[in-house]
C-alpha cells in the first residue's frame, strides 16, 4: 500500500498521514491509494508539514511496516540511540528496521 | 585566537536577523519550501531523517573554552544533550526545531560563532591543521591566513551559487594533517630558498563519487596575492564548472576534463586581470590578524619530566600526545572513540569538561580534528596526569589515537537523509572486536574510515581500510577497500571485491589484519605492507571459503 | 503579465529590445543584449561603449554564472544598465547589487520596499567588488 509521510515544519518531527491529520506513529498511517497527490497538495498548502512524500508500506501483524529501511529508521529513530527513539524501553526494537 | 571587532560582530548579527526574518516568512507561508531550502542550508540547517540538523562552523577547527562551553549548553537547551563533531571540523546537532534555529544562531553570535555557509553550493568553512601554532614541525602558522580566507569567503556575492559546494583546507607544515590534497583547494604555506613565505595551491581534489588527488596549480603565490588568486580560481570554476549533472559539478571534474595545464592557464589569465582591481586586503590587515595568533605565554622553565609509573597513563601519553614546539609542553588528543561508542559524539557534560580543561590547562584553546577528535594544543607536561585523570572520569581517556578503533564514521543511515547504509553500527562492532588495547597497539597505526554513501563524508577513499555502505536491493551492504591515505603520500583506496553484510565486513577487516601481522616486516604499518605485497594475499584471506573440519 | 522592473539608475530607461548574444555579433547598431548562462561576457568587452543595456538571464536562481558575468562587465568599465532577469528572488538581490546589477526584472514581482530592505541586509562587506562599497579591511586601515 501507499502511505504519506513528511516532517512537521516547525519541529522537524517525522509524521504520518492518518486520514484526518498527522501522527508521529507509523502505525497510525493509512493507505491513500490514488489520492496521494491531492492530499499532499492540500496539506502542503497549510504550511504545517514539509518534505511530504508517498512511500510503499505493508501491513504486518506488528502494524504498518514501510518497505524501505530508510523509512523504517525514520519511523523508529536512530538505531544507535534507542534511548532517543520512539521505543526507548525496547532495545531490541532496532532489529525491526532490518 | 582571533577576536571579532565591531565589523565581524555586526556581520554575524545581521545574519541572525536575516535568518530570523526568513524563518518567519517560511512559517507564515510567504515563501515555499523550495525557496526556503537554499536559505536554511546556507545557515547549516538541514532536514534529516528524524528532525532538522544544524551544522555549526568551527573556523579552521579552533575554539575557545567559552565557545566550547556554549556548544555544550546548546546541546542541553535546544537538542538532546549531545553533539556530533564532524570530519569537516564542525559540530552538528541532530534534533533541532526550525522555530528555535534563529535563537540558536543568536546564542552562537554571542560567542563569535555562526553556521554561515556550512551547507549549500558556496565556499564552506575552511579547515586546517589541528596542531596549528603548536606542532614542532610547523613552518608557518596557517591560522591567520585561514582567518583572512574566512572573512573573504563570508557572504562573497559572486560565489554564493557555484556549480557545487567548495571546500578549502589550509596548512603550514610539511606533514599534512588536514587531507589537503583531497579538497577543492588545498593551500600549503611553504618557504622558498630566500626564506619567503608563499602559498602552494593544490586545486581539484576531492572524495565523493569520483575521488581525485589535486594537482599543483600555483607553485608559489605571494601571501599578499592569495585572495586575488582564490578569486581567479573560483571565477574560472564558476564560469566553466558543469551545471548539467550534479555528480560532475565539483571543480575536480572541471580540472580533470580540461586538464591542469589549461585550468592553470585560465586562472593565470584571470589572475592578471584581478591583480589590477585592488581586491587584496593590505599587509596591515594580515599583520592585524597575526596579532591574535601570537604564541601564548609559555613557561620557559616548564619541566620535561613526566612520571609514567601509572601504566594506563603511560599508554595514553604514548598514544595520544604529540610533540609540541615548546619544551616542557605537549599536544593532547582527546579521543571521542570509546569502545562501542559513536565516533565523534560527545555529551553536553563532556563538551563542558573539555572546555574547562582548555581554560585551566591549554591557554583557553581547543581544536576539532577532521578525525572527529578534540585537541588541547598547549599543555604543560606537568599537568598531564591531572588532565588524564579528569578525562578518564568522564570516559574521555581512550588511548587509541590513530589505532584501528579510532574510526572516522559519518552519521550514516541512522541520521542522514542521503545515506544508503548505517555507518555507526559497523564502527561500533569493529571497535568492540578490537577492544583489547594491546591488540590494537600491536596493529599500530591503522586508519579505518566508514562512509554510509558515495558522498564519502566518512573519507573511506582515504582510509588504510575503507568501508563504504551501499544499498543492495533495500539491504545494507558494505564494500571494503585498502590502501587509501590522506597525508603527504595521499592515495585512494582500492575495492577488495564483492561486498559484505555488517558482520561479514567486520570479519573481513579482522582477516586483513591477520594477513598484515603475518606478512609485515620491521617497522611497516598496515598501509606499508599493503603497498608492498598488494591486494592478492588480502583478497585470498578475505574471500577464502571456510574449511570445515570433520 | 505586467513586467516589473526595479531600477536604480537616474538615466532614461533603454527601450531597445535586447538581442540575443548570437545576434549581437551581426548587428553593429544593437545597443542592448541579453546574456544566457554559459555565454562568455568577455566577448562583449570590445563593444562596451555602444551598449546601453545588458540583460543577464537567470533561468533558475541556483545558476550563479550571471554573478560573474555582471562583475566582469563592470570591472572592465561598463557603465550602462545591467539588468538581472528571470528567476530573481528577494534573497538574492543584495548579492546581485554587489556584483554590479542596477536593475531587476524578476519573474515574480518583488515589492520595492522589500528590495530596499534586502539591499540593506549587510551593514558592511568583507570584499571589495564593483559596487563602490569599501571593504571592511579598508575601513579598518583607513587613516
Amino acid at each position: 500500500m501507499k502511505i504519506i509521510t513528511g516532517n512537521d515544519l516547525r519541529t522537524g518531527d517525522v509524521i504520518w498521514w492518518t486520514g484526518q491529520g498527522w501522527s508521529r506513529l507509523v502505525n497510525d498511517a493509512v493507505a491513500v491509494g490514488d489520492d496521494a497527490d491531492a492530499i499532499i497538495a492540500q496539506e502542503n498548502d497549510k504550511q504545517v508539514v514539509t518534505d511530504t512524500h508517498v512511500i510503499d508500506a505493508d501491513t504486518t501483524s506488528e502494524g504498518v511496516r514501510p518497505a524501505h529501511i530508510k523509512e523504517r529508521i525514520r519511523a523508529l529513530g536512530p538505531t544507535v540511540r534507542m534511548d532517543l527513539s520512539l521505543k526507548p524501553a525496547d532495545p531490541a526494537a532496532a532489529k525491526w528496521v532490518i | 585566537m582571533y577576536q571579532y571587532d565591531k565589523y565581524d560582530q555586526s556581520m554575524v548579527d545581521a545574519r541572525v536577523a536575516e535568518f530570523r526574518d526568513q524563518v518567519q516568512r517560511r512559517l507564515a507561508g510567504e515563501i515555499t519550501e523550495d525557496q526556503f531550502k537554499p536559505l536554511r542550508l546556507k545557515n547549516g540547517l538541514y532536514l534529516q531523517l528524524h528532525a532538522y540538523m544544524l551544522r555549526v562552523a568551527v573556523p579552521y577547527g579552533t575554539l575557545s573554552s567559552r565557545q566550547m562551553r556554549l556548544l555544550g549548553d546548546i546541546a542541553d537547551k535546544y537538542d538532546r544533550g549531545y553533539g556530533h563533531f564532524t570530519t569537516r571540523q564542525n559540530i552538528q546537532y541532530n534534533w533541532i526545531k526550525l522555530e528555535d534555529a534563529p535563537d540558536i544562531l543568536a546564542d552562537l553570535a554571542s560567542v563569535e560563532m555562526h553556521a554561515i555557509q556550512t551547507s549549500g553550493n558556496c565556499i564552506r568553512n575552511t579547515t586546517s591543521d589541528q596542531f596549528a601554532g603548536a606542532a614542532a614541525d610547523e613552518l608557518v602558522d596557517p591560522r591567520p591566513y585561514a582567518e583572512l580566507l574566512r572573512q573573504w569567503s563570508t557572504f562573497h556575492p559572486e560565489f554564493d551559487y557555484l556549480p557545487r559546494k567548495f571546500k578549502i583546507a589550509m596548512i603550514g607544515s610539511e606533514t599534512d594533517r588536514a587531507a589537503m590534497k583531497l579538497h577543492d583547494i588545498g593551500i600549503q604555506l611553504v618557504k622558498n630558498d630566500a626564506g619567503e613565505i608563499g602559498c602552494k595551491f593544490y586545486v581539484g581534489g576531492g572524495m565523493g563519487r569520483t575521488p581525485m588527488i589535486a594537482p599543483v596549480i600555483g607553485d608559489f603565490v605571494p601571501p599578499l596575492q592569495m585572495i586575488s588568486y582564490l578569486e581567479a580560481c573560483l571565477r574560472v570554476y564558476n564560469r566553466y564548472g558543469r551545471r548539467d549533472n550534479k555528480y560532475k559539478a565539483r571543480i575536480k571534474i572541471l580540472v580533470h576534463e580540461i586538464g591542469a595545464d589549461e585550468y592553470r592557464r585560465q586562472v593565470e589569465e584571470e589572475f592578471a586581470h584581478i591583480l589590477t582591481l585592488g581586491l587584496e586586503p593590505p599587509a596591515a590587515e594580515l599583520e592585524r590578524i597575526k596579532g591574535f595568533f601570537e604564541q601564548p605565554g609559555f613557561d620557559a622553565n616548564a619541566s620535561e619530566d613526566l612520571d609514567l609509573s601509572d601504566p594506563d597513563f603511560a599508554l595514553w601519553v604514548d598514544q595520544n600526545t604529540h610533540a609540541h614546539k615548546q619544551a616542557g609542553y605537549t599536544i593532547v588528543n582527546i579521543s571521542l572513540k570509546p569502545t562501542g561508542g559513536i565516533p565523534g559524539d560527545a555529551s553536553a557534560d563532556q563538551i563542558r569538561l573539555m572546555a574547562d580543561l582548555a581554560l585551566e590547562y591549554s591557554f583557553d584553546e581547543l581544536r576539532v580534528t577532521h578525525a572527529q577528535n578534540i585537541v588541547l594544543p598547549h599543555v604543560r607536561k606537568a599537568d598531564l596526569y591531572t588532565i588524564w585523570q579528569k578525562l578518564d572520569e568522564a570516559g574521555l581517556a581512550n588511548a587509541n589515537l590513530d589505532l584501528i578503533s579510532d574510526i572516522i564514521a559519518c552519521p550514516g543511515l541512522d541520521y542522514c537523509a542521503l545515506a544508503n547504509a548505517r555507518s555507526i553500527p559497523v564502527a561500533q562492532k569493529i571497535s568492540e572486536r578490537f577492544a583489547d588495547l594491546g591488540r590494537q597497539r600491536e596493529l599500530g597505526e591503522l586508519k579505518l574510515k566508514i562512509s554510509g554513501c558515495i558522498n564519502a563524508c566518512g573519507h573511506h577513499h582515504a582510509g588504510h581500510i575503507g568501508i563504504l555502505g551501499v544499498d543492495r536491493k533495500g539491504v545494507e551492504n558494505y564494500q571494503l577497500s585498502f590502501g587509501g591515505s590522506e597525508g603527504a603520500d595521499t592515495s585512494l583506496g582500492t575495492i577488495t571485491g564483492p561486498g559484505f553484510n555488517e558482520d561479514g565486513v567486520v570479519d573481513a577487516v579482522e582477516k586483513a589484519t591477520d594477513v598484515y601481522l603475518a606478512q609485515r616486516t620491521e617497522g611497516e604499518r598496515f598501509l606499508d605492507t599493503y603497498r608492498r605485497i598488494g591486494m592478492a594475499p588480502f583478497k585470498e584471506a578475505i574471500y577464502a571459503k571456510e574449511t570445515v573440519n570433520g | 503579465m505586467v513586467e516589473q522592473t526595479l531600477r536604480y539608475r537616474n538615466d532614461e530607461p533603454v527601450n531597445d529590445p535586447a538581442v540575443t548574444f548570437a545576434a549581437f555579433a551581426d548587428q553593429s547598431n544593437a545597443t542592448a543584449v541579453r546574456i544566457e548562462p554559459g555565454e562568455d561576457a568577455r566577448v562583449l568587452l570590445p563593444h562596451l561603449d555602444r551598449l546601453a543595456l545588458v540583460e543577464v538571464n537567470f533561468p533558475t536562481y541556483g545558476d550563479g554564472r550571471g554573478y560573474s558575468a555582471a562583475r566582469i562587465l563592470r570591472e572592465h568599465g561598463y557603465a550602462g544598465e545591467l539588468r538581472a532577469v528571470g528567476d530573481v528572488l528577494l534573497d538574492q538581490l543584495s548579492h546581485m547589487r554587489r556584483c554590479g546589477f542596477d536593475s531587476f526584472a524578476p519573474q515574480q514581482p518583488i515589492a520595492a520596499e522589500a528590495a530596499e530592505k534586502a539591499f540593506a541586509t549587510w551593514p558592511d562587506v568583507y570584499q571589495k567588488t564593483v559596487d563602490g562599497r569599501p571593504a571592511i579591511w579598508a575601513k579598518r586601515h583607513s587613516a
